[in-house]
């Protein structure tokens, strides 16, 4: 199956006369575009600029940490801060990151189509998108948010003063912009797909797409309406989740978490589809197991809905609930490790190259593991009752999300950029980048569950002066990992200029994207492309390279 | 959950139009339900039938709207699991939910 | 190869041009398409709004259970005939709407146009309805938060002589009415949503758009209008209803 193939060569490859990119000119063209590329763009450069703000608060967080007492930032800025690094992370980085960038690029390529099927209320997501980094913004800049990202009732309803009303709109209004993508995504996947692309012709970045737009549609709703609740509850008081009035406070979380637990899979399936992309093309075989990753990726979706209570083991819900709910949780290891052991068997006698978009695809593997297994430690409630609330639960969703998705994140823009910009990044530094972002990563995170399993609390600005040696590794290696994400931001600007041409398919990879030109034209196909191969078909494309027929595009 | 493997193609047969004998004859039944479980309501039954009739015959009427007014009986299998996807999501919320309410009051185990 | 030269050369074989309607978007293979394509988009936004009032139905089943007797006394306060002149409102307007989006299909544009003012006028008519029970409520010192009062449900009333209720048990009359302006309050806001929709396509009617073929919009917000009317279909029992005879 496996089939050798020595990249194009680049010298000859021109820039296309014209593409997405310059059939129109000025501001206009793009803030009013239904481009779904240039929208993207769009995407990209607003999540980039949130991401650097939610990292710069990470930041001083870790500064804070590096010394004992609460001695760089106060007790209640640093409560501000933790809360404006939460939110900005959750609903303005990781839950758009993948899907309203990449996604919104490359799925209505690789389905075959000219667009997605909405383009304005694909372009009224952005905007929405804006509007609610706006809000965040201005509540943070008029005095901030001290709730935690989880705007846990009664603290956010009774006894804040700071501006929960504003932050809360904001990520009612994210919830929007993400509700819009999704149902963009779901109709595009059913209704746009070019002739002959049926549901297992589809690249496996699409599946997995699919699965996190269904937890978008269904799962945000429920957390917009609890946060209508608790706006409602600050400001004209209604007593839905107050006790002093007969409310239920668990009845919060139990909503809050039906929307945030299947949340964080919105927040990792689309990554788990970049890295499939990633492993077949550069071992240059078909996905082991195509349709075992395509269903686990529907059934992560399906079981999200099952586990959400495993946050509240220790906040007061029923034990046999409580049972019943650990045990489902369990059941979400399953479809992980599907994934996990077929990735690994994809790369089993294939032509392995370690471009940069591989090695952060590596780390994602080995980072996402520990950070799943670990997850099994916290779904299993005894141990549950000893961690929570202490540094081995920040570690281990920053095992998931950071050094699952982000390197995804990061594997995909790297993978997808020539296509995107139609130039190369320099490989040399980007793969230096990848190395000490793993390197940065783990020396963060590691030293934080030995933390956690030695009891040290969450969300305090001060810690016993015991733990410092392990804070100041993991404020170290912060610092580290903060190189590791300004290199990409560098040299990729650097390369919109001065990046060697990429031509149309510098990966030699088999999906529709990549037999177009690069950057695409805005109608991505000259003609509706007609699909006679599966996913993945490497011999497919050495045939197709040999007759130089075009059989698509 | 849309079934994955369900295959549909753009289908390409005319879109079947109602008959407005139907609708009306839809919206006649809605009302005369209407008037029959506010009776019902002024009727004293035993037990919590009162409530159970009530959402009965709301669940019958919904049935009729979803299926007549809004033509998923003469929809595609898409737009079926659609709604039934729907339906199936908000009884994980509530049965999921009262796993904890029902069993909050049994104590330890 | 190279993309571009690919891309001339297959300009020239081209595609084939059929005549497109005015309001066929170029992303679209056909009218059928398009117009399967905006209805399952529907149906999904509808799919985000069960979800959004399920999160309120799910609060109202638990608060229920547990605070039985409030919730019955506090059911008793409202009026049965609003709600039942309300629901028999909103069940004929769907009827309206339904026609409505026959007389798109089969392009009639008087009957379009009929059809639309009236289920407008019928969905403003339930507003008035529910202002004037939301005023009431007002007056009696029901809403909460604002001027709650749980005097009312102390001594029994009138009709229910025997509506006397502890002080603690009376106070959890207050969960009722905020899951009750809750659930009202967004199905109201939707109403009103839909009424300007409703409006806007109804100018755009007007203008003779929506009986060229072009039947999305209008089959498209008729799903709409018929969802509202399916919660309110639920709102009625659980609100008004279920409690009656308790």
């Amino acid at each position: 199956m496996s089939t050798i193939v020595t990249l194009p060569d680049q010298r000859t490859a021109t820039l296309p006369k014209v593409s997405y990119l310059n059939k129109e000119y000025g501001l206009k063209s793009w803030l009013l575009t239904g481009d779904h590329k240039r929208i993207a763009v769009l995407y990209l450069i607003s999540i980039t600029f949130f991401f650097f703000i939610g990292g710069a608060m990470a930041g001083l967080i870790r500064l804070e940490l590096l010394t004992p007492p609460s001695d760089l930032l106060a007790a209640d800025t640093y409560n501000k801060v933790f809360t404006a690094h939460g939110i900005i992370m959750v609903f303005l980085f990781l839950v758009p990151s993948v899907p309203a960038t990449i996604g919104n690029f490359v799925i209505p390529i690789m389905v075959g189509a000219k667009d997605l099927a909405f383009p304005k209320i694909n372009l009224l997501s952005w905007y929405l998108y804006v509007a609610a980094g706006c809000m965040l913004l201005w509540a943070l800049v008029s005095g901030g948010v001290d709730t935690g990202w989880t705007f846990t009732t009664p603290l956010s309803t009774h006894y804040l003063n700071t501006h929960v009303v504003t932050a809360g709109l904001a990520v009612f209004v994210a919830g929007f912009s993400s509700i819009f993508t999704g149902l963009n995504f779901i109709v595009t996947i059913h209704r746009m797909r070019a002739p002959g692309m049926t549901w297992f012709r589809l690249p496996l970045f699409v599946w997995s797409h699919y699965a996190a737009s269904i937890l978008m549609v269904l799962g945000t709703p429920v957390l917009a309406i609890t946060l209508t609740l608790v706006v409602l509850e600050r400001t004209i008081g209604i007593g839905v989740f107050d006790p002093t009035k007969g409310g239920d406070p668990l009845l919060f979380q139990h909503l809050f978490w039906f929307y945030s637990h299947p949340a964080v899979y919105i927040m990792i399936l689309p990554g788990m589809g970049v890295i499939s992309e990633v492993m077949s093309t550069f071992s240059r075989k078909r996905v082991f197991g195509y349709t075992a990753v395509a269903f686990s990726s529907v059934a992560i979706a399906v079981f999200g809905f099952f586990v959400w209570a495993h946050h509240m083991f220790v906040m007061g819900i029923s034990s046999y609930s409580a049972l019943v709910f650990s045990l489902l949780t369990m059941l979400v290891a399953v479809p992980s490790a599907i994934k996990i052991f077929n990735w690994s068997a994809t790369l089993y006698k294939g032509s392995i190259t370690f471009e940069t978009p591989m090695l952060y695809a590596f780390g994602f593997i080995g980072l996402f593991t520990i950070g799943g297994l670990t997850g099994v430690f916290l779904g299993s409630m005894g141990m549950d009752i000893h961690l929570t609330e202490t540094y081995f639960i920040v570690a281990h969703f920053h095992f998931v999300m950071v050094g699952g998705m982000l390197m995804a994140y990061l594997s995909g823009v790297h993978f997808w950029w020539p296509k995107i910009t139609g130039r190369m990044y320099p490989e040399g530094v980007s793969k230096l980048a990848a190395v000490i972002t793993f390197v940065g990563f783990v020396l963060t995170f590691f030293p934080q569950f030995i933390l956690g399993y030695l009891g040290m609390p969450r969300r305090y600005a001060a810690y016993p002066a015991e733990f410092q040696v392990l804070n100041v590794f993991s404020s170290a290696g912060a610092s580290v990992l903060g190189v590791g994400y300004l290199l990409p931001l560098l040299y990729l600007t650097w390369s919109l200029k001065y990046g060697k041409i990429a031509g149309s398919n510098p990966w030699q990879a088999t999906g529709l994207e990549w037999q177009i030109q690069s950057p695409p034209l805005t109608e991505n196909f000259v003609e509706t492309p007609i699909v006679t191969h599966e996913a993945y078909d490497y011999e497919w494309l050495e045939s197709k390279k040999e007759n130089e027929v075009p059989t698509v595009g | 959950m849309a079934e994955p493997q369900h295959h549909d193609e753009p289908t390409k047969h005319e879109e079947h139009i109602v008959s407005p004998k139907i609708y009306l004859a839809i919206g006649t039944t809605l009302l005369v339900f209407t008037a029959i479980t506010v009776g019902a309501s002024l009727i004293d039954l035993p037990g919590d039938l009162n409530a159970v009739v009530a959402l009965a015959i709301a669940c019958f009427k919904m049935t009729l709207v979803v299926l007549f007014f809004m033509h998923v009986k003469y929809s595609s299998k898409l737009t079926k699991l659609t709604v039934a996807a729907g339906f199936l999501t908000f009884v994980v919320l509530i049965t999921m939910t009262m796993t904890d309410y029902i069993s909050r009051a049994w104590g330890r185990w | 190869m190279d993309s571009h030269t690919l891309a001339a050369q297959t300009s020239e074989t081209a595609h084939i041009e059929h005549e497109h309607p005015p309001f066929l978007r170029h992303h679209f293979a056909s009218v059928e398409q398009q117009r399967e394509t905006a209805t399952f988009g529907m149906w999904l936004f509808l799919l985000t709004e069960i979800m959004f009032f399920g999160g309120l139905f799910c609060s109202y089943l638990i608060f229920r259970n547990w605070y039985y007797p409030a919730f019955v006394v506090a059911s008793h306060s409202l009026h049965l005939w609003a709600g039942t002149l309300n629901t028999t409102l909103l069940i004929i307007s769907s009827f309206t709407m339904a026609m409505a989006v026959h007389a798109s299909e089969t392009r009639v544009r008087k009957a379009l146009i009929g059809w639309m003012i009236a289920t407008i006028i019928l969905g403003c008519g339930f507003l008035c309805v529910k202002a004037y029970e939301w005023h009431d409520e007002w007056v009696e010192h029901h809403v909460p938060g604002l001027n709650f009062s749980p005097q009312g449900f102390l001594h029994g009333t009138h009709d229910y002589p025997d509506d006397k209720l502890q002080l603690d048990m009376a106070e959890k009359t207050q969960v009722y009415f905020s899951l009750y302006f809750a659930m009202t309050g967004m199905h109201a806001l939707h109403m009103v949503i839909g009424v300007s929709l409703l409006s806007f396509l109804l100018f755009q009617a007007y203008g003779g758009k929506y009986v060229n073929g072009h039947v999305a919009p209008i089959e498209n917000f008729g799903l709409y209008w018929h969802f509202v009317d399916i919660v309110w279909i639920f709102l009625f029992p659980l609100l008004y209803l279920i409690s009656r005879h308790q």
